[in-house]
């Protein structure tokens, strides 16, 4: 029991001294660095809790692709250069109020919804069965998903496929001119599309390629 | 006391896994230049002891011995930790690989997802080498992996998905024992040689090494490290070479299972049927890299997310349906 609330403890300090530091350190890079120390140590602490299904989604999601792809956008931009200080400058200051109202706003939905939480009613006695069955963590996640939650599970599907297709259509733009090499029109090529004998006058040369 | 036992005992047992998968990454740098040398009608490393095998050690030291440069320009913390990153994430994965049914190190429940996992962290060394070196080569280097692994981690994903169909479980070792009477290499045939060609992309190995394309890039990510912080760069590497080929070897191959359960088959002990397997498959890596070309970053791309990724699924989706038809899902 020691050893585990030593590994509780340790994992859940990282993960606020990281999330603080996301938003305090002074390099973008580093932020994202901390963000990503952060999904680590919560993954961490799902594993710790017994939901290790959960904790390595969210490795491969959120650490192994989100935050990858977060990471190459803060260092395409080059925002990793601008320094930005412990406390807001002068520039950016009159957004502090509005910054707060929102996050005061979401606090406030937070924990409206988990106030008004119903756990399904038969979750208790679900729980005792399957720690009775010894089924595994997984097993029991894809049961609860696939039966009883299975209409919210795919408009979340649908969701996310919906924001998808918004990004792409969003930033695709047509370009006009440019060559993209095609497969199919490189193997059907034949001899006779690309060559063509020509008999040439001495002295008089001929006009190819008009 | 009771505590520092089963601490001891834990190291003991990860020293036993982890120097034969050191000493090993060592010989397959060997065997990798004398395939590579072969191919090529060279003879390859063969001066340092016999066969040229001590080549491999001979050079680390070579590293051990050279200094260490820091570009002055660069972001230190992160420079130092980029090596050590790539280092640990290929050696930690070895965890859960099992060498036979009882000889694992952490049989968890999540094995599969685990590995996955790990490998999909693996980018992280060679974006923080990268950039960390605040320099035009290893920064575009450090792109290029970035978007070539994210890539093609989805098929290999995908694969992975359509295994557990056939498997339902995600524990390693359940994955072996489900193959008992067919290797999953005759059924998921296809997805067994996108799973190789994802491999050699996931791991920057030639034909896709773009991230370190020497004809473009110098060395890519690693072209301001020296000395020993670039050869655990490169033991990362290949320690990440030898996991694919096990994850291969485990996925597809059968694992620890012999070929035949019959008896001369069956003398051999697990673990030497998956080293077997696991260099049958390295010895593919080597051949790949010594006969193919380059690819194009933009063909790279096209096969993985147009060829690979629908191609995946649509396997996926007739595994599905295929399993559900004839009442062979496993249920247990």
């Amino acid at each position: 029991m020691i050893a585990h609330s030593i590994f509780f403890y340790t994992f859940s300090i990282i993960a606020i001294v990281s999330a603080i530091m996301v938003t305090a350190s002074k390099n973008t890079v580093h932020s994202v660095f901390f963000l990503i120390l952060d999904f680590i140590s919560i993954s961490c602490l799902f594993i710790m809790i017994g939901a290790e299904f959960l904790g390595m989604i969210m490795l491969i999601v959120y650490v192994g692709a989100v935050a990858v792809l977060f990471l190459f956008v803060v260092m395409m931009l080059n925002v990793a250069q601008q320094k930005n200080q412990w406390f807001a400058s002068e520039a950016s200051s009159k957004h502090i109020p509005v910054g707060l109202i929102i996050s005061t706003l979401i606090f406030v939905e937070l924990i409206i919804v988990i106030g008004g939480w119903k756990y399904k009613p038969d979750l208790f006695d679900l729980n005792n069965s399957l720690e009775l069955a010894k089924v595994s963590n997984t097993h029991s996640l894809g049961q609860v998903l696939y039966t009883d939650y299975i209409h919210v599970f795919q408009i979340s599907g649908m969701i996310l496929l919906v924001a998808m297709i918004g990004a792409i259509v969003l930033t695709f733009r047509k370009r006009v001119g440019v060559k993209t090499q095609s497969y199919i029109s490189q193997i059907s090529r034949e001899r006779s599309d690309g060559v063509s004998i020509l008999k040439v006058e001495s002295n008089k040369g001929v006009k190819i390629d008009d | 006391m009771e505590y520092l036992n089963i601490f001891l005992d834990q190291v003991y047992k990860i020293l036993f896994l982890l120097v034969p998968v050191l000493v090993s990454v060592a010989m397959i740098v060997w065997l990798d230049r004398r395939v590579w040398a072969f191919v090529q009608k060279r003879q390859g490393p063969n001066v340092v002891g016999p066969f040229g095998l001590l080549q491999t050690i001979a050079d680390a030291l070579k590293y051990v011995f050279k200094e260490i440069i820091i570009p002055s320009s660069s972001n230190k913390v992160i420079f130092i930790l980029a090596p050590i990153v790539t280092m640990t994430l290929a050696l930690i994965s070895w965890a859960v690989i099992p060498f036979s049914a009882t000889q694992v190190l952490a049989d968890i429940n999540v094995g599969i997802l685990y590995l996955f996992a790990v490998s999909s962290l693996g980018v992280y060394g060679i974006i923080m080498g990268g950039w960390a070196s605040n320099s035009k080569y290893p920064f575009l280097g450090a792109i290029r992996s970035a978007a070539q692994m994210v890539s093609y981690e989805v098929s290999i994903g995908v694969i992975i998905i359509n295994v557990l169909l056939c498997v339902g479980s995600l524990n390693l070792n359940d994955i072996v024992i489900a193959q008992q009477n067919l290797w999953f290499v005759i059924p998921l045939f296809p997805m067994f040689v996108i799973f190789f060609i994802s491999a050699l992309a996931e791991t920057n190995r030639p034909p896709f090494d773009l991230p370190e394309a020497e004809a473009e890039l110098v060395a890519g990510y690693q072209t301001e490290y020296s000395g020993m912080m670039y050869a655990m760069f490169w033991l990362g590497e290949y320690a990440n070479i030898l996991l694919m080929c096990a994850m291969g070897a485990i996925l597809f191959l059968g694992g620890w299972l012999s070929p035949i359960e019959i008896y001369p088959f069956t003398l051999v002990p697990g673990p030497l049927w998956l080293i077997l397997k696991i260099l049958l498959l390295f010895f593919l890596f080597a051949l790949v890299k010594a006969i193919v070309p380059r690819y194009r970053y933009d063909q790279l791309m096209k096969l993985g997310w147009k060829v690979f990724l629908p191609l995946s699924l649509v396997w996926l989706v007739l595994t599905a349906s295929f399993l559900f038809y004839f009442n062979l899902l496993p249920v247990n």
